[in-house]
């Protein structure tokens, strides 16, 4: 059985940028627990030194010629954007965070 | 127009052809039948009313000054919301991404547009394409045409429902682990994974790239193979897209001849722990391809046992990789920005109220999976076993043409049952998950009602990288000697129009 503490579940949320609230930290600490138990099945298939495979097939990287070529105008990249200012993205603060 | 509605997409393109019917007429036929069943089924999160009719009659404008068209010129399709498209609005059924309009099509939907086909609108899915049963939608729950209590499937359940009610003749889906297969099965449809890199994922909503395939769904195999091959072959713009010709699959679906094809029959995929009536349908399926003289083999794959795992580790890795893309910023819902929060803050409220319980659930599986200590003996673990599946699948193909399963272990099961108990619903993904780890081309096709419920069992035919074709051609033997007996199984769903 793996068992995930509630902290551990707390700094999870914070790495993966979700801002649970109290219930669902206490509901993935014990799904997450069960699911981590059924899928460390692989741990007792995966012995000795079998090399990993990331992707099914091999690949290589491809390049294209470094050419300008049309995209998007800046109308159609802000689209969709939820806050524009002079032609840019607006964010909220960035700086200071530590604070 | 219940005539136009009972042809298949070949049919209604070889009419369209000719003129016997007009892309304009089949269209409103299929737009008149959304109108009339979506209400109970729930299969379109969009429907593009005003766009389907404009590019309807662009086809019927072509023929008429005198254009050669295409085989699926002018036929509807109903497309996957998973899918960029420049003129409707794109969300992967999640709230994060409601109203979103791309500014760019998905190669999936320009080929579409290319090949002259007409798209009805959007499909829902489980969200972000995480889930077996479409019950992860953040808008609608998708009903079986076969029996509205149960599930369509998933990820692609509004694609399968849409094919299944006879409200598109086509729909395009993506299997990330079973996504397109497993909701054909439990349609009563024939649903396609071509081979990976196969088909482009170009402007496709990333879940786990290097599992995510588009394929498409079809009422017939033939269907199912022109609809793969109008959007399939190379693209430049996804760089794991294989520089080859789309392999012969109309020509197979077409031919169905199985005499002296080796098939192998794999034993870890079919357990007493499946449902007695699909294991009985998939039984009476393999006996009669050796009767249509195919040479039947068992053959043991050991390691699909683990393949399960080794997904549920791979899948969300990638997955909470992926979705950090959705930071509030750049496009998309934002939540919390009142000029006094961070941006991070914004960035983790917005995505707590943006995502749903299962795709949260993902990111945090992955997001402990990666994570320093953990990294070896799960991600790590689970990349070996993916290496293990591979070779099993080499060896096996070493001695069989094709290897066929179960696509499912039970048939559609009840809505909510399974809704709040992930490990249960993660299992409707067992048979399907071994070749989406091993990147080759995958198939379902019906093979009957299993007898105890009535309801459609789907026989899958796995084939190796780039012999997309072989699915086809097992599919379309099975298809034309059941249909020859019984007549078309989906001619029995309550949804039939005939």
């Amino acid at each position: 059985m793996t068992a995930i503490t509630r902290d551990e579940v707390a700094h999870l949320a914070r790495l993966s940028r979700l801002a649970l609230d109290e219930s669902e930290l206490d509901t993935l600490a014990a799904q997450l627990g069960d699911i981590l138990t059924a899928v460390a099945k692989v741990q007792e298939v995966a012995q000795g030194d079998i090399p990993p495979s990331s992707h099914a097939l091999p690949l290589t990287n491809v390049y294209r010629p470094d050419e300008a070529r049309p995209g998007l105008t800046p109308e159609q990249a802000l689209a969709g954007a939820p806050a524009v200012e002079d032609q840019r993205f607006r964010v909220p603060r960035i700086l200071g965070e530590e604070e | 127009m219940s005539e136009v509605i009972g042809l298949g997409a070949a049919e209604l393109g070889a009419a369209i052809k000719t003129g016997e019917v007009s892309s304009e007429e089949a269209t409103t036929a299929y737009l008149d039948r959304i109108a009339t069943v979506d209400g109970d089924i729930r299969a379109f999160l969009h429907v593009g009313r005003e766009q389907a009719l404009e590019q309807a009659r662009a086809v019927d404008a072509r023929r008429a000054e005198g254009a050669e068209l295409g085989p699926l010129a002018g036929v509807p399709v109903a497309h996957k919301d998973v899918f960029t498209t420049r003129d409707m609005p794109t969300t992967a059924a999640s709230k994060i991404l409601e109203g979103w309009r791309p500014p760019y099509d998905a190669t999936v939907t320009a080929r579409l547009r290319e090949a002259g086909m007409v798209i009805l609108g959007k499909t829902n899915m489980d969200e972000f394409a995480m889930g077996s049963s479409t019950e992860n939608s953040a808008y609608q729950v998708t009903r079986n045409p076969w029996d509205t209590t149960r599930i369509p499937g998933g990820s692609s359940g509004g694609s399968s429902a849409a094919v299944a009610a006879f409200e598109a003749p086509l729909a395009t889906g993506t299997d990330t682990g079973g996504s397109i297969r497993q909701p054909a099965a439990v349609c009563g449809l024939v649903g396609g994974k071509p081979t990976y890199g196969g088909s482009s994922r170009y402007g496709m909503i990333a879940f786990a790239s290097s599992l995510d395939t588009p394929g498409p769904f079809a009422r017939n195999v033939l269907d199912a193979a022109l609809l793969h091959e109008a959007f399939s072959g190379h693209d430049p713009r996804d760089s794991t897209s294989i520089e080859a010709a789309v392999p012969p699959v109309v020509e197979a679906a077409r031919n169905g001849d199985v005499e002296g094809l080796r098939v192998g029959v794999v034993k870890e995929l079919d357990n007493d722990g499946f449902q007695p009536g699909v294991r009985q349908r998939f039984r009476e399926t393999v006996e009669l391809l050796e009767s249509l003289g195919a040479k039947v083999v068992e053959v043991s794959c050991p390691s699909f046992d683990a393949a399960l795992s080794a997904y549920y580790l791979i899948a969300p890795s990638e997955c909470s990789s992926n979705l950090a893309r959705f930071d509030a910023m750049r496009y998309g819902l934002r939540v919390g920005d009142d000029g006094t929060r961070s941006a991070e803050e914004v960035m983790s409220l917005t995505r707590a109220q943006g995502f749903g319980p299962e795709v949260k659930r993902r990111i945090m599986l992955g997001t402990y999976a990666l994570s320093s200590g953990y990294y070896d003996a799960y991600y790590g673990s689970a990349q070996q076993v993916r290496t293990l599946i591979k070779r099993d699948f080499d060896a096996a193909f070493e001695n069989v043409d094709v290897l066929v399963s179960p696509t499912t272990p039970t048939t559609a099961f009840p809505i909510g049952e399974r809704s709040e108990d992930p490990m249960a619903m993660y299992l409707a993904d067992l048979c399907t998950i071994p070749s989406n780890l091993a990147g080759n081309a995958s198939l379902s096709v019906p093979c009957g009602l299993a007898p105890e419920d009535g309801l459609p069992v789907g026989f899958q035919v796995m084939a190796p990288p780039l012999a997309d074709d072989r699915t086809y051609r097992v599919a379309a033997a099975v298809e034309r000697a059941l249909t020859g007996r019984d007549g078309a199984l989906i001619a029995r769903s309550p949804y039939a129009v005939a």
